[in-house]
């Protein structure tokens, strides 16, 4: 019942954290209120607090926050992207 | 298509050369190639350092070049970028596309360099004399790919 979650570039190290394997609730959970909860852990998670500029991606695409989690899945957090 | 993420260099020539080597359909071959600057917002830059999310990243270009080849008849495309620690003037990427006609090929080149701006998952961290910094995503890279047609923003 659990999801691996990834942080990437300056979320990361605002995070002081790659990775982590989180445990699904019994009800479920989606991208964005999995990012609700983690952000009411602390000080330092308040990098993904609403209004802040975060993207995600489920199983290594984009996801909005209206996406469903199943076990497994792999989702990840991130600032937008500045490649090219 | 033919898609490549990696640290080493490349050789521009080479690879536009490999495109079109062995055929005669093609009538115009469009390519793009972004450097490392030495300034970026008002501060010198000294290297950068690009950092990725393996897996999604080669998903997102592959991506990316198949929305291009549903939206114009192409004959080849070829994307390279780069990772790891850059300094100026060195190349991070590399856009060229093959196709009968040199208008689709120069838009499906833009178009493709537009998406990969706000949809592949790079992450580039400048170098300056102020201390090391992440480099803030622009809108007017959103601006860029929105004028495709469809959300650049991240594809929900």
């Amino acid at each position: 019942m659990n999801v691996k979650i990834l942080f990437f570039a300056s979320l990361r190290e605002a995070l002081g954290t790659a990775s982590e394997s989180y445990t699904l609730p019994a009800g479920g959970l989606t991208v964005g209120t999995l990012r609700a909860e983690l952000a009411l852990r602390g000080e330092r998670w308040q990098a993904l607090a609403p209004g802040r500029n975060v993207r995600a991606a489920v199983n290594q695409r984009m996801a909005g926050p209206e996406v469903e989690l199943r076990p497994g899945d792999e989702v990840a957090f991130f600032p937008p992207v500045t490649g090219g | 298509m033919s898609i490549s993420v990696q640290e080493e260099d490349f050789d521009v020539g080479a690879e536009i050369d490999a495109l079109t080597a062995g055929r005669v359909d093609v009538g115009a071959v469009a390519s793009f190639v972004g450097l490392v600057r030495d300034a970026n917002e008002g501060s010198g830059v000294s290297a950068m350092t690009l950092e990725h999310y393996p897996g999604m990243t080669e998903q997102a270009l592959a991506d990316i070049v198949a929305e291009a080849e549903a939206r114009w008849r192409l004959n080849a495309v070829r994307v390279i970028h780069r990772y790891g620690r850059l300094v100026p003037g060195d190349r991070i990427v590399f856009v060229a596309v093959a196709g009968a006609h040199r208008g689709e090929a120069f838009a499906a080149c833009e178009f493709i360099m537009d998406y990969l701006k706000t949809r592949a998952p790079f992450w580039k961290r400048e170098e300056t004399p102020q201390g090391a910094r992440w480099v803030d995503a622009r809108e007017g890279d959103d601006a860029a790919a929105a004028r495709w047609g469809t959300g650049g923003e991240g594809g929900r």
